[in-house]
């Protein structure tokens, strides 16, 4: 690439010697910042780690040691249903039974239904914000985006009464339905790409006869794949990390998912000295789901989460 | 064919703008069809809630009898109510422990990553903690900071400093959660501000280093000014967010020591899901919602006032 900017080679050498030594000491100051990052980031999940593979007893007498004390993978197994509960009493635990696997379940049921509804449904009218022209689209396009500036608990309210009215109360309906077909942030969100993507394609397509909903189907969402993908992605951790909603209408043992379910057995565990190996080992299992998504996905949604921002 | 060919281009379709004719009925038939999910969707759980809310706050309402009518009651009570402006003010101590120091560590954050660190698997790790769910990172931190046991105290204990009871204390409680929530985003505040921060193009960095600034001079004299917009965006985002803590004072402290981190949400929430008083919950939620559009005003004209002089 030619660039003009690029500095001349006797500039070069000058700023070589002058900012030699100060680009060293930034850059080790730089490398402190990060080692301290990775550091306060990581060392959270470590040690609930290290607690969910230490005894309850141990951990008492030996509250400093970096590895677990008395390790066991007790815990682990008794939130897994693995152990009994007696077993899990005799392993130091508290004998509460949470059930994991019903509660992951249930959250990946209800995650899975609101991205995948919330995504497909927001495509849609998002492509219809970005591409097609009818009366009232900037109107209606407007109060959209005007409520993404109403605060949750204004609309969880009557929400709340609307789900009790309908008898949803404590139902897989009653914690999805406000999700599912569509949130601002979404519509927001996709039109923004739709309306990054080159129109000769779409124009091409109209000529040789597609109908709206092919260019919809064939055009539009394989060539938007990433960002579709992705605000699939995000939709699903916003729901897997919910609470407040799912806690009020969704807390009976059937259809409660993992947030409520962690609060709950925290609530229930004896205020002196809650079962914290039980606690940590259920911590830790509700975000494995999620840990399991940064690690295959982390950086591509890093991008696009920078991408709202900049929009 | 030809006409067709026409009426496709946006343009000539903004120059004539009777959409009445046949080709136009078409569009706008497949446009509201498009948009019809969304629109049940928005309709059902935005707008009527809305409308339903307002109308709520004017009545006394326990969800089971018939609402009774109150006019401006519930308002004329709230703005009385000691616990309720006690909740206002506790909201922005919060505010102000969390936002200022979490935007300048965003920042602190961002400038080490625009200038030293490459390759976006490292700056995957900024948005770790934000995927993980509020309840979660609550329970981490419970477990960290307890009073007895938690590797902090165990920490502060071993180099000769009094233990803390950090989530427990009248004092340390709101700090705490403020802590922990920085925690929780400053990587994504990061995030944001870095995209903002790698739209500058790199040739003015190197201007400023042929003529010899230092990282610091050019920190204040290049980057802080570019970045107004993404800085007004993470603010006014960030600010609205903070308002409405809930999660991690539902897990820990839920309002306590005494009233210590009772905030507007949690005030909100025992109104509406302890008391059964909706109609009051209700009004109290509409406040909220001003206050936040008033914020959100304030900051993007303080904002965009600088804008002009550094234009």
């Amino acid at each position: 690439m030619a660039d003009l900017a690029v500095p001349q080679p006797a500039e070069i050498e000058a700023r070589r010697t002058r900012r030699g030594p100060r680009i060293e000491r930034d850059r080790t100051g730089a490398w402190i910042v990060l080692a301290l990052l990775v550091f306060i980031t990581l060392f959270p999940f470590y040690w609930a780690l290290r607690t969910a593979l230490s005894t309850q007893r141990d951990l008492l007498s030996d509250p400093t040691n970096l590895l677990p004390v008395g390790f066991t993978w007790a815990s682990f197994k008794a939130a897994l249903g693995m152990i009994s509960a007696e077993a899990s009493v005799a392993a130091g635990g508290s004998g509460r039974v949470f059930h994991f696997w019903r509660y992951l379940g249930n959250t990946f049921l209800v995650s899975t239904l609101v991205a995948v509804g919330q995504t497909w449904f927001s495509a849609m009218a998002a492509y219809a914000f970005a591409r097609l022209h009818f009366p009232l689209r900037n109107q209606i396009f407007t109060i959209f985006l005007a409520s993404l500036m109403v605060p949750g608990i204004v609309l969880v309210i009557p929400n709340f009464v609307l789900i009790h009215d309908l008898g949803w109360i404590n139902t897989y309906q009653g914690i999805i339905a406000p999700g599912f077909l569509m949130s601002p942030f979404s519509i927001f969100f996709l039109r923004q790409f739709f309306l990054g993507i080159n129109r000769d394609m779409e124009e091409a397509a109209k000529i040789d006869g597609a109908g709206y909903f092919e260019i919809f189907w064939r055009i539009i969402l394989p060539m938007a794949q990433g960002p579709v993908l992705m605000l699939g992605i995000i939709t699903f951790i916003t729901q897997w990390n919910d609470y407040l909603w799912p806690f009020l209408v969704g807390r009976a043992e059937n259809v409660r998912v993992l947030t409520v379910a962690l609060s709950v057995f925290r609530s229930q565990t004896p205020n002196g000295s809650p079962d914290w190996p039980g606690l940590m080992a259920g911590t830790l299992l509700a975000s494995v789901p999620i840990m399991v998504i940064f690690i295959f996905m982390g950086r591509r949604l890093s991008e696009s989460i920078q991408f709202t921002g900049v929009k | 064919m030809s006409t067709q060919a026409v009426a496709v281009t946006p343009r000539a379709a903004r120059v004539r703008p009777d959409w009445m004719r046949g080709w136009r009925r078409r569009e706008t038939l497949v446009a509201w069809l498009f948009i019809l999910p969304s629109l049940i969707g928005f309709t059902v759980f935005y707008l009527v809630p809305a409308i339903r809310g307002l109308y709520i706050s004017f009545t006394d309402w326990d969800l089971l009898s018939t609402p009774t009518f109150v006019g401006a009651d519930n308002y004329r009570n709230l703005l009385q109510d000691g616990d309720f402006r006690h909740s206002l003010w506790v909201t922005l101590y919060y505010v102000l422990l969390n936002i200022p120091l979490q935007t300048m560590l965003g920042l602190i954050i961002a400038v080490v990553f625009d200038r030293f660190v490459h390759g976006s698997g490292w700056r995957s790790l900024l948005l770790l903690p934000w995927l993980m769910p509020n309840v979660i990172v609550a329970l981490l931190f419970l477990w960290l900071l307890d009073p007895g046991l938690g590797i902090f105290n165990v920490f502060l204990d071993a180099i000769g400093l009094p233990k803390q009871s950090f989530f427990g204390s009248v004092g340390q409680a709101m700090p705490t959660i403020a802590g922990v929530n920085i925690w929780r985003f400053v990587g994504y505040t990061a995030l944001l501000i870095l995209a903002g921060m790698q739209r500058i193009p790199k040739d003015v960095y190197e201007a400023g280093a042929i003529d010899g600034a230092s990282e610091t001079r050019m920190f204040f004299n290049i980057t802080l000014p570019l970045l107004k917009p993404v800085l007004t965006f993470v603010l006014v985002t960030s600010v609205v967010g903070s308002f409405q803590i809930f999660d991690t004072i539902a897990v820990t402290t839920k309002g306590g020591p005494v009233d210590a981190t009772r905030v507007i949400n949690w005030f909100i929430y025992q109104q509406a899901f302890e008391r059964f008083k909706f109609g009051y919950a209700t009004a109290a939620s509409l406040i909220l919602f001003v206050i936040l559009v008033i914020v959100s005003l304030v900051q993007m004209r303080l904002l965009n006032a600088n804008e002009s002089d550094l234009a």
